[in-house]
């Protein structure tokens, strides 16, 4: 029945179609909104291919183009001057850029805009793939898609699905799913913190940037501090002046930024877990301190999986790095034993003077570490070798005294 | 089959080599010293997935290093004990005969010439030596544990009170102490797991188990033939008699198999953790 009348409107389509483009163009009043909801008011009216062609007049009146009086043919542009109806089923892309040209203008220069331009089936976000279409409310609205608290789920519902972003696979905390559980996210999400970051806070809104390919992007590595310190303001003026604050200023994007400790989105809280895991990602670098530290208690207990000792930070702190030289050095010699006491109250100066990553092979470090080192290298050595010996000699010895005592069945050792 | 030194207590006469208290004392150290390896080695060992399993059933580091300083206690103490015994044979009772001769513990030129003798035997150069009462390799054994007691436990009295060491000693020694600590605890484990062990359990002469530890007696027939020395020295003194025990009991002769069987897989289990570790 609903089919047999889309037939008739397509066909009377067609044959006006026909006999218009005979006649000279008149301008013609553009359509209303209800002249548009004369045919999408309907729920079951269908497009050729079976799509719904539907608009729900309550939805559009409440969303915040329809509040503000807005007409069908302000973003529909290529039906304001038709007069022929039912139109064309493919119409233009709406284009926001009308009323909102900064938006869309940030939008060109974003990653998304980039690969949609490349290729023409790209799955990457266009305007209504965030905001939606009838009905897009303003972001302060708390049923928004894009209100402060909400943004997560809209991004997520591209980023968090391996087969439209493989990285969404991902277990080592850049996949964007782990935000959710992050610090950020539980601030965001269940504690509803305002002033918790969410997806835009770090990579902006409409000029989103690839931070592997774009060196603009926000996130990119050689930004990701000054982006983190926009909250995190007195730790980035820590990190500013340390060592990898300093080489990264300088364009050495070697250095470790936040995200190499903390993780792009798996942000955590739990200390203990990033206590033993910064181990790892300092020694990806210092990979000789983490060997000597390995040798010590300390490496010892928090490699067997403890984290009650100190590691990299408790010593060397997180932020403010210095070289050992350098007055302002955690580990230096104006503020070693402190930092000693921190977990040793009541240490004197000469506990501090305990090499936590002595190797007992430099002897310029320690002399007596190291001549004691070698000592008992071949005091093991020569007792091992010797007892060694003297095992492999007298085991088949003590075989054959065996077999002649029982051969004699007496009650003796061999002569 | 006549099972040499391991079978149940043999007919004939017994006579005492260790007494009540030295017995006691052995088995205390040994106790203590299996708990040290115990509780120690995981640290030594740490990046390797068992002494993260045994770190953990002794309930983690800090129970671990609770108990490791239990043990430390103990050993001390047995240390003590038998130091003090010495002291009193030596001061008390003038028995100077533990300075010198055949019952003293100390090196004397005679060790030489029977380690020298036994390697010559070992390669059938010649006839075994005339043992008496206490051989090289069991002297080697007594004071390894005497270095150990003063190198391990020193060391790790240092360790177990850094900041009032630090008080007299500069910083590097600590890193000195830990090194020995480690080092010497490897030396001492892996010993006492092997060499010890064969010594005195597993090689073929004595294997399963030389029970004189546990029981303190022997059969005299075998003082006479592995000591002849000493065999031939009781007899001229005529103090057979005077050392004469009871043989075993079948339950003590079994209690001392069991106790030195276990002993002898947990630091066998030990030592090839250690020595696999050490290789790979």
């Amino acid at each position: 029945m609903k089919r047999m009348r889309l037939g008739v409107v397509l066909t009377a389509f067609l044959l006006s179609a026909t006999t218009l483009s005979a006649a000279p163009a008149a301008t013609p009043k553009a359509p209303s909104n209800d002249d548009c909801l004369g045919c999408h008011e309907d729920p079951s009216a269908k497009r050729a291919d079976g799509s719904s062609l539907f608009v729900d007049k309550k939805v559009f009146a409440e969303s915040v183009h329809g509040a503000a009086g807005a007409s069908c043919v302000d973003c529909h542009t290529d039906l304001a001057k038709t007069a022929d109806f039912p139109h064309p089923e493919k119409l233009a892309k709406p284009d926001c850029s009308g009323c909102h040209a900064q938006q869309v203008e940030d939008y060109g220069k974003s990653w998304h805009a980039a690969a949609r331009a490349k290729s023409p089936t790209s799955k990457a976000a266009w305007c209504s793939d965030c905001h939606g279409s009838h009905d897009i409310k303003p972001s302060k609205d708390p049923a928004s898609r894009t209100n402060h608290f909400n943004l997560p789920a809209t991004c997520m519902r591209c980023h968090g699905d391996p087969k439209v972003f493989p990285r969404a696979g991902g277990a080592d905390g850049s996949e964007p799913m782990s935000f959710h559980d992050s610090i950020h996210g539980k601030a965001l999400e269940k504690s509803g913190l305002k002033v918790a970051p969410n997806c835009a806070t770090c990579h902006g809104y409409h000029e989103i940037r690839s931070p592997k390919r774009d060196p603009k992007s926000t996130v990119a590595r050689i930004h990701v501090p000054s982006t983190c310190g926009s909250c995190h303001s007195k730790i980035l003026d820590e990190y500013a002046t340390s060592i990898h604050g300093e080489q990264l200023a300088k364009g050495n994007e070697s250095v470790p930024v936040c995200s190499d400790c903390h993780s792009a989105h798996a942000i955590s809280g739990t200390p203990e877990v990033r206590r033993l895991a910064i181990l790892k990602q300092c020694g990806s670098c210092h990979d000789s301190s983490l060997k000597s530290y390995r040798d010590t208690y300390h490496g010892q207990v928090s490699e067997l999986g403890f984290a009650a000792v100190a590691t990299c930070a408790d010593c060397h702190t997180a932020h403010e790095i210095h070289p050992a030289g350098d007055v302002r050095s955690s580990v230096g010699p104006a503020k070693r034993l402190a930092t000693c006491q921190r977990c040793h109250p009541g240490a004197g100066p000469k506990f501090a003077k305990y090499d936590p990553h002595a190797n007992p092979h430099d002897k310029g470090r320690s002399g007596i570490l190291w001549f004691t080192a070698l000592f008992m290298k071949y005091l093991l050595i020569g007792v091992f070798a010797f007892f060694g010996v003297h095992t492999a000699l007298w085991f088949p010895r003590s075989v054959k005294a065996r077999r002649e005592a029982n051969r004699r069945g007496g009650n003796g050792d061999a002569r | 089959m006549k099972d040499h030194g391991t079978a149940a207590p043999a007919g004939g006469a017994y006579v005492r080599r260790f007494d009540d208290l030295d017995r006691r004392l052995h088995i205390v150290l040994m106790t203590s010293f299996l708990g040290l390896a115990f509780t120690g080695l995981p640290l030594l060992f740490s990046e390797r997935k068992w002494a993260k399993a045994l770190s953990n059933l002794v309930g983690g580091f800090r129970a671990a290093g609770g108990l490791h300083r239990v043990f430390a206690i103990v050993m001390v103490i047995v240390f003590l004990v038998h130091l003090s015994r010495m002291m009193k044979r030596l001061f008390l009772d003038k028995d100077t005969t533990i300075l010198w001769g055949p019952g003293s513990m100390v090196p004397q030129p005679r060790d030489l010439s029977e380690m020298l003798g036994h390697i010559r035997w070992f390669v059938g150069l010649g006839e075994r030596p005339r043992f008496d009462r206490f051989t090289y390799w069991e002297k080697f054994d007594y004071w390894a544990v005497f270095w150990g007691m003063g190198i391990i436990g020193g060391s790790g009295f240092v360790l177990w009170f850094p900041k009032f060491w630090s008080r007299f000693l500069p910083g590097d020694w600590f890193n000195v102490a830990l090194l020995v600590h480690g080092e010497e605890a490897l030396l001492a484990t892996v010993f006492i797991f092997t060499i010890h062990f064969f010594n005195g359990h597993l090689r073929p002469e004595k294997f399963p188990m030389d029970t004189v530890i546990f029981t303190g007696v022997l059969p005299l027939d075998e003082v006479k033939h592995e000591r002849p020395a000493e065999y031939e020295r009781l007899i001229a003194e005529g103090r057979v008699a005077e050392i004469a025990a009871p043989a075993p009991t079948p339950a003590e002769f079994r209690r001392g198999r069991i106790i030195g069987t276990i002993a002898v897989c947990v630091g066998l289990l030990l030592a090839s953790l250690t020595i696999y570790a050490l290789l790979s």
